[in-house]
């Protein structure tokens, strides 16, 4: 199950607040994403310090059947990328909503979280694709 | 057959190394001993195999029967068109007056091979509908980039800096939105309809003054042919811009429609894949580029002219410049240029009329037991789903593993990436009904697995020399270098 606690976009990824005080997000991609894609072995995430805008390509991520885009569920600026993913990428496969997470960002614009959809929506979203 | 013995393939060269074995003996000094090289040039830890001349020929004959090949094999790999290459094409290419010219002899002297590639110009302007055509490229992806690169120079050539973006079709090629962003363009993608056509009001808000062009692949990598391919091109006309055509899947038009005819403006042609050349291995391929009479200034260098009985090489005089060493693959032109004499026009015609036909044949025997995403006759390849076999936990790639223990080589999968569990089969016009009855009926035994042992398809394929490879694996710690146990 999608948990709860977050909120996802319709290009799978999923984003958390952290600390809403200084607009502290996580970002990730959905568990319906990496079954998608099969076994995960790269991942190229923005450069810390870089700038995101909402829903442009942020990344790309490689499995063994195909190279797909990363999109960023918000506008902002990168603080942080989970550099344990490029020695290990199949922590995304295996536990993508926690120790599979790709960065965190400091968002630009929180308005922006109006158009991220719920769990729940998210699911039902998945099962009509 | 088991190979006994040092015959075995299973021991790399490294490990078959005796110290101080050899394959030729070198003979004793007969010239003025010269100085050493001075010890700083030379590295004393070369690790090289010491091993007999019989043992690298066994090795690598017995490597080179594991090959699996169309000579050998079917080989029905999606947008591939591995089709039989006939014999003959080597035989032409090995005429000594091909084989052992030098491209940088004087023209006057190589004129029967400039007269070929002439001839060969012709021929694949005229299969296209084009003006211009330049053999120069080496590969399909190449070929692609040369025609965007020809279409930024247009644009330039007429003080339109603002064309910034190049559409491209969900179902593209991979190489596609890679050949435009090397040319330096913005890809924006395209959305296919529910027929699997180009979706037109996506299109229409696309086309706008910043719009350098489109790449469209017909028929498109679902194998259907967008009925909608004129409008398509009339809106990109309108807005100002080119049209790409990626030639790839050109065996299923091959003397039945022409893409300058269609409003293509300029096109690669795999002639490693339609014209019957080697393709494969990465191996040399030609992606010839043709274009509408407006591109033609601009093609890649150099193009063959005649003027009276002498052919000669020149460069066009806006041209994008070189894009190859020479005059391109010259071995792999001459075999298109015979497949294209041997066949004649009404050959070509039937090449394409077969190909479809038997893509359709495997389209209509396999939709009741493969989900068809999009049923509608298809043209050279069909593009089934495993999403049936997939709720019965084997997935398309298990699919594609168990068609080896049936001596079959795998269809493409998971390609084009709008359809889940993909299989992609492009049976080509070389088989026979019999060996597509027996690769359906193969298919078929496979769906009945899934239900009854899906182990079995799980785990294949199990009659290969190496069973199922860990392809996850190999790509997060590829394990390059050999070294000594």
């Amino acid at each position: 199950m999608n948990p709860s606690d977050r909120q996802y976009t319709k290009e799978h990824e999923w984003l958390k607040i952290q600390d809403a005080d200084s607009n502290l997000a996580i970002v990730g991609i959905t568990d319906y994403a990496q079954a998608q894609l099969g076994d995960v072995v790269f991942i190229d995430m923005p450069e810390i310090g870089s700038t995101v805008v909402h829903m442009d390509k942020m990344g790309e991520i490689e499995s063994v059947k195909a190279v797909s885009d990363l999109f960023s569920p918000v506008s902002g600026e990168v603080i942080k990328t989970n550099s344990e993913l490029l020695d290990r990428p199949e922590l995304i496969n295996e536990d993508p909503y926690n120790e599979g997470w790709i960065l965190q960002v400091i968002l630009s614009d929180p308005e922006e979280l109006n158009s991220l959809i719920s769990a729940e929506e998210y699911q039902s979203f998945t099962e009509q694709a | 057959m088991i190979k006994g013995g040092n015959r075995t393939t299973d021991k790399l060269l490294m490990d078959r190394s005796v110290p101080g074995r050899a394959g030729v003996v070198t003979p004793d000094l007969d010239v003025p001993e010269q100085a050493k090289l001075s010890p700083d040039l030379l590295r004393s830890n070369l690790q090289l195999p010491e091993i007999s001349e019989p043992e690298v020929v066994q090795y690598f004959t017995n490597l080179s029967q594991l090959n699996f090949s169309i000579d050998t094999q079917f080989y029905p790999l999606g947008s591939c068109t591995m089709k039989y290459n006939p014999k003959v094409n080597d035989e032409m290419a090995f005429l000594p007056g091909f084989a052992n010219i030098h491209p940088l002899q004087p023209a006057e002297t190589a004129q029967g091979a400039l007269e070929l590639l002439y001839k060969l110009q012709e021929f694949l302007a005229e299969v296209t509908g084009m003006h211009g055509v330049s053999l120069a490229t080496l590969a399909g992806a190449h070929g692609e980039l040369a025609g965007v690169l020809m279409i930024r120079a247009y644009h330039h050539s007429r003080n339109d800096f603002s064309r910034t973006k190049i559409a491209i079709p969900d179902s593209a090629h991979g190489t596609n939105p890679a050949s435009a962003a090397m040319a330096g363009f913005d890809v924006v993608t395209l959305p296919s309809d529910s027929n699997g056509n180009i979706d037109l009001d996506q299109l229409r808000n696309l086309a706008g003054s910043d719009l350098a062009g489109a790449m469209i692949t017909l028929p498109s990598t679902l194998g259907i042919f967008d009925e909608n391919i004129v409008e398509v091109c009339k809106i990109v006309h309108e807005a100002g811009g080119m049209v790409y055509g990626d030639g790839a899947n050109m065996n299923a038009l091959l003397g039945r429609a022409k893409l300058g005819e269609l409003g293509f403006d300029v096109a690669h042609l795999n002639l490693h894949k339609t014209f019957s050349t080697p393709h494969g291995g990465g191996g040399p391929g030609a992606g010839p580029v043709c274009c509408v009479e407006s591109l033609t200034p601009f093609l890649a260098s150099p193009l063959v002219t005649k003027s009276g009985d002498c052919f000669t090489l020149f460069t066009p005089e806006e041209s994008i410049g070189k894009i190859s060493g020479f005059h391109g693959n010259f071995g792999v032109l001459v075999r298109a240029y015979t497949y294209i004499r041997t066949l004649g026009a009404e050959g070509l015609k039937s090449i394409s009329g077969n190909a479809v036909l038997n893509a359709n044949y495997i389209m209509e025997s396999l939709k009741d037991k493969y989900f068809l995403p999009y049923d509608r006759q298809c043209m050279h390849e069909v593009v089934f789903s495993a999403d049936w076999q997939k709720e019965r936990g084997v997935s398309g790639l298990e699919v594609a593993k168990r068609l080896l223990d049936y001596g079959y080589h795998a269809p493409t999968m998971y390609f084009p990436l709008i359809v889940h569990e993909a299989l992609m089969i492009e049976p080509t016009e070389s088989e026979t009904k019999e060996t597509l009855d027996a690769f359906i009926q193969a298919l078929v035994q496979i769906d009945q697995e899934s239900h009854d042992q899906p182990e079995t398809v799980r785990h294949a394929p199990h009659t290969t020399p190496v069973s199922r490879l860990d392809e996850a694996q190999a790509a997060r710690r590829p394990d390059l270098k050999w070294q000594p146990q």
